[in-house]
C-alpha cells in the first residue's frame, strides 16, 4: 500500500509526465525527449554520465582491489581501514566542501595547488619578474620571448640590460647594488639590473643605489640567431662570458627569468570540473570497495594460495591466476553497485561545481533536478530526464529479479 | 606491482632470528610506506576541513588552512560559537534530527512487519509480491520527485517534516523489506513450529522469537538509514523550502563560497561529526550490513 502511493504511483505518473508541456497542459507525445537528446547541457550531462559510468566503477574497484590487498600485509590495518572508510560516513555535500576547500585555485588556499607549486619549486626556478620591462628603447622583445639588447655587442664589449617595473619583493634577496662591469678582454660582459632608483635617476645608466638582478639567464647569440652560450648573473647583476669568438653578438635576458608565477591549476573551471569532482568521488567509495573486497578476500581458503605457492608460482602469479578469479563475485557486486550509485551522482556535483562551471560538470541527476526544481520548473523535461534514467537501471532490475527468483526456485 | 617482487624468498641467512626479522622488514618497508601515505592522503581532506572551521575569517584570509596546522594557539570556537547563534543552522539541524529519527523508525516498524509476512506466512500472490519488492529496489528517486512534489502542494506536506519523514520512509521500504525478509528467512523452521505448537500468537511469534533474532540485521538497517537520511541532500532540497534540513540548508550558501568559510566550514564539521560518531560506534553492524546488502 504504502510502497504504492510513495512509489508506484510517482513512477507511473512520472512516465506519463514526460509525455506532456513543461506546464501540464498539453500532451507532447515524445518532444521532451527530443529536447533531452538535442539541447547542449542535457548532451554534456549524457556524456558526463557516459564518462562516470565508464570510468569510476573501473577505478574505484581497481582501488579497493589493492587496497584490500596491501593492507592484508600489515599489522595496523585496522587504522588504515578506518581513515579510508571514514568518507563514507560523512555526507557527500560536506565531502564537497571539503574538496571545494581542497581545489581553491590560489596555491596559497588550495592545497592541491599549494603541493603542485611545491612539487614545481623543486623542478624549476620560478622568475618571478613577470611584469618587468625594459628600462629604455636599448632593449626589445617582451617578458614572453625575452629581452634582447637591439644594438649587437662584438668581443671587448659591455652589455648593460637595464630593466624596469619590478617590485622590491620580487627582487631576491641575496641581490646587490649594480655595478658597471669592465670590459673584458676576448670576451663580452655585462649586467642586469633594476634600472630605477626612488627620485629618478638616468634610464640605461647604471647609477648608485639601484640593484642588481641575480639568477637571471643572459643568452648569447650569433649573427644568426643562435644561441651559442648562456651564463647567470651574480648577486650584483653582472654576467661575462670569457671567450667569444669574432663577430656580432645579440644579448638578451632570458624569457625564463620572466617565467609567469605558478597560479594554480584551475581545477574547478570548465576543463577539469568533472575528473575534479570524480576524483574526490573515488575518495569517498574508495572504502567501500576495500572493506567488500577485503571480507572477499578473507573468506579465500588459505590453503589454496599456500598450495599455489608450493606449486612454484610467484606472489604475482598467485594474485593473478588465484585470487583475482576467486575474487570475480565480489568485484562483480562493487562494480555492479558502483554504476548503479554514479547514474544517481547528484550531490558531489551539486556542492564542487561553482555557478560557472555546473554546466560542464551535470550529469543526469543533476540537470534533472536544476531543470525541474532550481526555479526553472521544467517539469515536463524533467520527467523525461528521470524516466531516461530508470530506463538505464532496467537491465539491472531485471538481473535482480532474475536472480530472486532462481533463488525462489533453487 | 611493485609489491610482488619484493614478496620473492631471499636468499636463505644462515643466522635466523634476529637478521631475518630486519630483512622481513625491510622487505614489507614499501607496503608500509605506500599505506602510510595513502592513509594520510585519506585523512587530509578532512583535516583540512576541520582546521579551516577552527580559524577566524581574517586568518582564513591570510593563506592556506595547512599554515595554521601546527599552531593550535590560532584556532579559536568563535565559529562554532556563531553557528549555535545561527537560528536557520540551528533549526536546520533539529529537523535533520527529527527527520532522521522518524526515518529510522518508520521503515524498520513497517518492514520488519512485511518481511515477517512475506517470509512465515503463507498467503496467494507472496513471491509475486518479493519480486515486485525486489523491482522497486532500482526505481531512482528521481522517478518520484515531480509528482510527490506536486502531491506534497496539494496535502499541504511540503516543507513539513512528516513529509520528508514519508518520502525518506517509502524509498528505504523496498531495500529494509529485502533484507529482513532475507534474514527471518534464515531462522530455522523447526523453531517456528515449535512456537506455533506451543499455541503461540503471530504476533506473540514476531515479538518474541523473530524480532529478537533478527536484532542484527535491523540494527545494521537502522545504521544505513540513519547516515543515509542524515547526509540527504536532494530530497531536502526539493520537498522543503523554509523548513530544510542541514544540507540543503547549508547548499543555498555555496554561492559565497570563499567568503562565508566561516560559516559553512564549521556547519559542515559539524554536520559530519553525528554520522561519524554514530559510524564509529556501530562500525561492526554497519560493515555487515553492508556485506548483507550491497544491492542498493
Amino acid at each position: 500500500m504504502f510502497l504504492s502511493v510513495w512509489m508506484v504511483y510517482p513512477t507511473v505518473r512520472t512516465v506519463l509526465r514526460s509525455l506532456y508541456s513543461d506546464k501540464g497542459d498539453r500532451f507532447v507525445w515524445l518532444s521532451n525527449y527530443k529536447r533531452l537528446f538535442t539541447s547542449d547541457t542535457l548532451f554534456t550531462a549524457i556524456k558526463n554520465n557516459a564518462l562516470w559510468v565508464l570510468i569510476i566503477p573501473a577505478a574505484v574497484t581497481a582501488v579497493g582491489l589493492v587496497f584490500a590487498v596491501l593492507v592484508e600485509r600489515v599489522r595496523w590495518a585496522v587504522a588504515f581501514k578506518v581513515a579510508v572508510f571514514m568518507p563514507l560516513a560523512i555526507s557527500l555535500f560536506a565531502v564537497g566542501v571539503i574538496w571545494r576547500i581542497m581545489y581553491q585555485q590560489d596555491p596559497d588556499r588550495g592545497a592541491i595547488n599549494a603541493a603542485l607549486a611545491g612539487a614545481r619549486g623543486f623542478v624549476s626556478h620560478d622568475g618571478v619578474l613577470s611584469r618587468a620591462r625594459p628600462s629604455s628603447d636599448a632593449l626589445e622583445g617582451s617578458t614572453k620571448r625575452g629581452f634582447t639588447l637591439k644594438q649587437p655587442v662584438r668581443a671587448g664589449g659591455v652589455a648593460v640590460l637595464g630593466l624596469t617595473a619590478i617590485r622590491t619583493p620580487e627582487i631576491p634577496e641575496d641581490a646587490a647594488d649594480a655595478v658597471r662591469p669592465e670590459p673584458l678582454q676576448g670576451g663580452i660582459a655585462g649586467v642586469v639590473w633594476r634600472d630605477f632608483k626612488a627620485g629618478g635617476g638616468t634610464p640605461g645608466r647604471v647609477e648608485r643605489g639601484e640593484l642588481g638582478i641575480p639568477g637571471a639567464t643572459v643568452e648569447l647569440r650569433n649573427a644568426d640567431g643562435k644561441k651559442v652560450d648562456s651564463t647567470e648573473t651574480k648577486p650584483d647583476g653582472t654576467f661575462a662570458f670569457d671567450k667569444v669568438a669574432d663577430g656580432q653578438y645579440r644579448v638578451s635576458v632570458g624569457s625564463g627569468t620572466f617565467a609567469e608565477p605558478f597560479r594554480g591549476v584551475n581545477w574547478l573551471g570548465d576543463r577539469l570540473i568533472t575528473p575534479a569532482i570524480m576524483f574526490a568521488y573515488i575518495w569517498v567509495t574508495a572504502g567501500f570497495a576495500m572493506v567488500i573486497i577485503g571480507a572477499g578476500l578473507a573468506s579465500i581458503p588459505r590453503d589454496v594460495l599456500e598450495a599455489a605457492r608450493t606449486d612454484g608460482a610467484s606472489e604475482w602469479q598467485t594474485f593473478r591466476r588465484v585470487t583475482v578469479p576467486l575474487l570475480a563475485p565480489v568485484l562483480t557486486v562493487v562494480f555492479v553497485t558502483q554504476i548503479i550509485g554514479v547514474l544517481k551522482i547528484f550531490d558531489l556535483v551539486l556542492a564542487i561545481a561553482p555557478g560557472s562551471s555546473t554546466d560542464d560538470a551535470a550529469t543526469l541527476a543533476y540537470v534533472m533536478w536544476q531543470r525541474s526544481f532550481s526555479g526553472q520548473n521544467l517539469f515536463g523535461l524533467g520527467a523525461a530526464i528521470s524516466t531516461f534514467l530508470l530506463v538505464l537501471f532496467i537491465p539491472f532490475l531485471i538481473i535482480n529479479v532474475k536472480r530472486f527468483r532462481a533463488e525462489a526456485r533453487g | 606491482m611493485a609489491t610482488a617482487a619484493l614478496e620473492r624468498p631471499q636468499p636463505a641467512v644462515l643466522d635466523e632470528g634476529a637478521a631475518a626479522r630486519v630483512g622481513r622488514f625491510l622487505r614489507r618497508a614499501p607496503v608500509h610506506v605506500v599505506l602510510v601515505l595513502l592513509g594520510l592522503f585519506w585523512l587530509i581532506p578532512t583535516t583540512g576541513l576541520f582546521i579551516t572551521s577552527l580559524l577566524s575569517a581574517s586568518d582564513a584570509a591570510q593563506g592556506g588552512w595547512w599554515n595554521f596546522f601546527a599552531e593550535p594557539s590560532s584556532w579559536t570556537l568563535e565559529n562554532y560559537r556563531n553557528m549555535f547563534d545561527n537560528e536557520g543552522i540551528v533549526d536546520a539541524l533539529l529537523i535533520t534530527a527529527q527527520v532522521t529519527l522518524g526515518s529510522a523508525i518508520l521503515p524498520i516498524l513497517v518492514a520488519s512487519l512485511a518481511a515477517y509476512a512475506l517470509a512465515w506466512i503463507d498467503f496467494p500472490g507472496r513471491d509475486w509480491l518479493f519480486l515486485g519488492v525486489v523491482g522497486l529496489l532500482l526505481v531512482p528517486i528521481q522517478m518520484a520527485l515531480i509528482p510527490i512534489f506536486s502531491l506534497y502542494n496539494r496535502f499541504d506536506l511540503f516543507d513539513t517534516v512528516p513529509g520528508l519523514i514519508l518520502f525518506h520512509t517509502a524509498f528505504a521500504l523496498p531495500f529494509a523489506i529485502f533484507l529482513l525478509r532475507n534474514f527471518f528467512a534464515g531462522i530455522p523452521k523447526d523453531l517456528m513450529e515449535a512456537a506455533r505448537i506451543d499455541g503461540a500468537s503471530e504476533l506473540r511469534l514476531f515479538f518474541k522469537v523473530v524480532l529478537p533474532l533478527g536484532l542484527p540485521a535491523i540494527a545494521s538497517l537502522a545504521i544505513f538509514q540513519v547516515l543515509f537520511v542524515w547526509n540527504d541532500l536532494l530530497i531536502g532540497l526539493v520537498l522543503a523550502q523554509n523548513n530544510q534540513p542541514i544540507a540543503p540548508h547549508l547548499a543555498s550558501q555555496l554561492r559565497q563560497f570563499g567568503s562565508n568559510l566561516d560559516v559553512l566550514a564549521p556547519a559542515s564539521f559539524f554536520s559530519a561529526v553525528i554520522p561519524l560518531i554514530v559510524f564509529a560506534s556501530f562500525q561492526r553492524y554497519f560493515v555487515q550490513g553492508l556485506l548483507a546488502g550491497s544491492v542498493k
